[in-house]
């Protein structure tokens, strides 16, 4: 098998420290008293609690189903009843909790009903869906939902698939150890993804400094009835980086901006053909995972683990030593710091790396940038980390990402070979989280704009609303009164109308004031009726010389 | 000499025509300065800085009624944008209309609310929902933290709760310690 291969620009050969993890064989780890169940374990969308405290709960439950279309359901890793459903430490490196179910199991593992799923019988759409609800993601560190990457898009094909087998990172030997041992069910989940992407050509990418995993997975591919060729491909960091395997084993780059799908190929991580073979011919949903525990313990090596167990059950479990440093999650080139060590595993723990003294020395103190372009020469994603880097530091992101500053996998190459020590990954991060921030902010004051905006154009228009309104009821009031005296309709002018109004007030009072004839008139003395009489005439007098002023005034007009 | 001074005439007509043309051909609609100012703006609406919402304000900034510097919820770094924008220096918050406070919601207490809708005629962006004699509540995601159903209120329910600092809202922070590094090694 010679398939030409290509090159990507730049890269680094750290050591690789596979050998001290992938020799012992697999265990699985114990199961703990508690499990702590994050709810936002992918990209997109967290899921949403389906269980409330007190539910008891089977192995392989779902607690949390998807929300919207970029995300995946979460489930029980264990039975037991549900305690908390709250904010509790997670593996992040900001140290901040976040929702998690946690689970007092019961120890009896016991499962809920499940059987395989016949995926030729089901429509593709629906068998997405049915994943995504399996809490299926990636699992080779991007965690993003299967489901989603699974669809070859409007075009109904995607010519290439490509099984990335690489595991560049140092250290970590999980996938190394799964192609070991289940060759053959890491195939049978790539057969479903063929079905799924109606590809053509398979290629699995493996790094040559897994001679074991090759020969396992070369021969699980002879048994197979379609072609998988397994590419065997130089050791290079960070050539198990999506991009970078693309673009060895087909040549092929993935444009600024663009995704694989759109120059016909996808790219799956080995750990997730074999989650996606489990859940398909077992029905199991993603509850555990292979994590390699190394770096400064007794015995390195992988464990099965439930998703949800405390990392420092398995630091015990390997045998932790004195003089521990740290732990990242991860490999030492891309890994984060853990905060503390009661943070459980996740579908993204793919290493936990205990770091001491002797292993990984502290960095010199950082000095300024000589602009010496080593970290140009070895960045794979062809960018220039030293401007970048001035950009960050200044806080002119505007500038980093005319540099392409998200074209960045953060691989870490630059910081690596950098002469200055420079934590340049870490400038690139506080960029990207800077820019998204502003984003936001920017989204949320238009959004404050516009309903600003709107409301003033409601109250506007409220406030026309209510005058017209009123002038109609004017209009309807004039037109009832003109009605009754009819002589006054010939001539329906403001004045008049006014005049009516006024008159037909004075008339309506009047009105009252008779039907509230006083009762003290009946038998009056003619001194008495003469006396008002006398009262009425200078009424009547006042009341004329009060009107004089207003006709006067009408004439006027 | 006389074609020459023909030449600069025909051509200073020429031009002046197509300049002419294109002012009334190419106009733009409103004040595009103004649109500037206000996209800078945080569009909370507060009024702090003394004109009724941040549009009237990017309008008065534009025709140079307004110092650049009354607006505490853009803080300094919306000063200094305001300055790039109109190319002057940048001058520190004028404290008199106030200062940056960490951005917050409003949170109406349910149980004290007496359903008055005060809160909603004062809220700018419609963010309070509720009818009269119902008990009210905040929209959180779409309150600006302006504060103004705050004085309205008859008995006062509502408070401002500070956004909590959560992992969809985390930030990576500057990487200060290696700075202060460099510092100490170039100092030595
Ligand atoms: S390797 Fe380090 S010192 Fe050299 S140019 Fe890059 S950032 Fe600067
Ligand atoms: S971390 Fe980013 S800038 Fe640095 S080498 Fe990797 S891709 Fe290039
Ligand atoms: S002070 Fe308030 S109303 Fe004025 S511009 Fe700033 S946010 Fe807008
Ligand atoms: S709810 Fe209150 S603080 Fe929030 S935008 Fe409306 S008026 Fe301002």
């Amino acid at each position: 098998m010679s398939r030409e291969l290509h090159r990507f620009k730049g890269g680094v050969h750290p050591p690789d420290h596979k050998a001290e993890s992938n020799r012992r064989p697999v265990h699985a780890a114990p199961l703990p008293k508690k499990l702590v169940i994050p709810l936002r374990q992918h990209l997109g969308n967290p899921a949403k609690p389906v269980v409330e405290v007190g539910d008891p709960v089977k192995k392989g439950q779902m607690i949390a189903a998807a929300d919207g279309y970029i995300s995946a359901a979460v489930h029980a890793s264990s039975s037991g009843v549900v305690t908390a459903i709250d904010l509790q430490p997670v593996p992040h490196i900001s140290g901040l909790p976040d929702l998690c179910i946690t689970i007092e199991t019961d120890g009896r593992d016991e499962w809920i009903d499940h059987a395989p799923l016949d995926y030729l019988a089901v429509e593709p759409s629906q068998l997405r869906m049915q994943l995504r609800d399996m809490g299926l993601v990636g699992l080779g560190g991007a965690v993003f939902p299967t489901g989603v990457k699974l669809d070859p898009g409007a075009t109904q094909q995607c010519p290439t698939l490509i099984i990335n087998g690489g595991e560049c990172e140092p250290w970590i030997t999980c996938d190394d150890v799964l192609m070991r041992q289940h060759a053959g069910e890491v195939l049978e989940g790539v057969a479903i993804m063929r079905h799924l992407m109606g590809s053509t050509e398979i290629l699995v990418g493996i790094e040559d400094n897994k001679p074991e995993a090759i020969a396992a997975m070369r021969a699980a591919a002879a048994r197979l009835d379609f072609a998988v060729e397994v590419v065997v491909i130089p050791t290079l960091y960070p050539s198990g980086g999506a991009k970078q395997m693309t673009e060895i084993l087909t040549g092929k780059q993935v444009p600024s901006g663009k995704r694989s799908t759109d120059i016909g190929l996808q790219v799956f991580n080995v750990g997730t053909a074999y989650a996606l073979a489990r859940a398909v011919h077992h029905g199991e949903p993603l509850i555990s995972r292979l994590v390699t525990v190394t770096g400064h313990v007794l015995r390195p090596q992988n464990f099965e683990v439930l998703i949800g167990t405390p990392m420092h059950t398995l630091i015990t479990l390997a045998g932790d030593r004195d003089g521990t440093t740290g732990v990242l999650m991860g490999g030492p080139m891309m890994g984060v710091p853990m905060p503390n060590l009661d943070v459980p595993v996740v579908k993204a723990t793919n290493c936990i790396l205990v770091k001491s003294k002797e292993l990984f020395p502290p960095l010199p103190n950082a000095l300024p940038c000589i602009r010496c372009t080593r970290c140009a020469d070895a960045c794979p994603a062809e960018l220039q980390p030293q401007e970048l880097f001035r950009f960050a530091k200044a806080g002119d992101f505007g500038r980093a990402q005319e540099y392409h500053l998200f074209d960045c996998i953060e691989c870490g190459c630059c910081s690596y070979v950098c002469p200055s020590h420079i934590p340049l990954v870490d400038f690139y991060r506080y960029a990207k989280s800077e820019i998204w921030a502003h984003e936001k902010d920017k989204r949320a004051s238009d959004l404050a704009r516009e309903r600003h905006e709107f409301r003033q154009f409601r109250l506007e228009r409220e406030k026309k609303e209510k005058a017209e309104k009123l002038a109609a009821k004017a209009q309807a009031k004039r037109a009832e009164l003109a009605a009754v005296p009819p002589a006054e309709r010939a001539v329906p002018s403001d004045a008049d109308a006014k005049k009516a109004l006024i008159a037909a007030a004075l008339a309506r009072a009047q009105a009252k004031r008779s039907d509230a004839a006083p009762k003290n008139i009946d038998h009056l003395t003619p001194e008495q009726l003469h006396q008002i009489e006398e009262i009425e005439a200078r009424r009547a007098k006042i009341r004329e010389l009060a009107r004089q002023p207003l006709e006067s005034e009408e004439k006027n007009t | 000499m006389l074609a020459a001074i023909g030449v600069m005439v025909v051509l200073a007509v020429a031009i002046g025509l197509v300049l002419g043309w294109s002012a009334i051909r190419f106009r733009v609609e409103g004040n595009p300065l103004a649109e500037k100012i206000d996209a800078i703006l945080p569009q909370t609406q507060c009024g702090q800085c003394g004109f009724p919402g941040c549009r009237p304000y990017a309008e008065a900034i534009a025709k140079g009624e307004a110092d650049i510097n009354q607006c505490p919820p853009g803080g300094e770094e919306g000063v200094k944008k305001l300055a790039d924008l109109l190319g002057v220096e940048p001058k520190s918050l004028d404290e008199t209309h106030g200062t940056p406070k960490p951005k917050s919601v409003a949170f109406i207490d349910e149980r004290t609310c007496i359903g008055c809708t005060l809160c909603i005629q004062a809220c700018p962006v419609d963010a309070i929902s509720g009818a009269a004699k119902q008990m009210h509540t905040i929209i959180a995601a779409e309150c600006t933290g302006c504060e103004l159903c705050l004085p309205p209120c008859p008995v006062d329910c509502i408070s401002m709760v500070p956004i909590a600092e959560d992992l969809p809202h985390w930030k990576y922070k500057h990487p200060v310690v290696m700075l202060k590094l460099v510092a100490e090694t170039e100092s030595a």
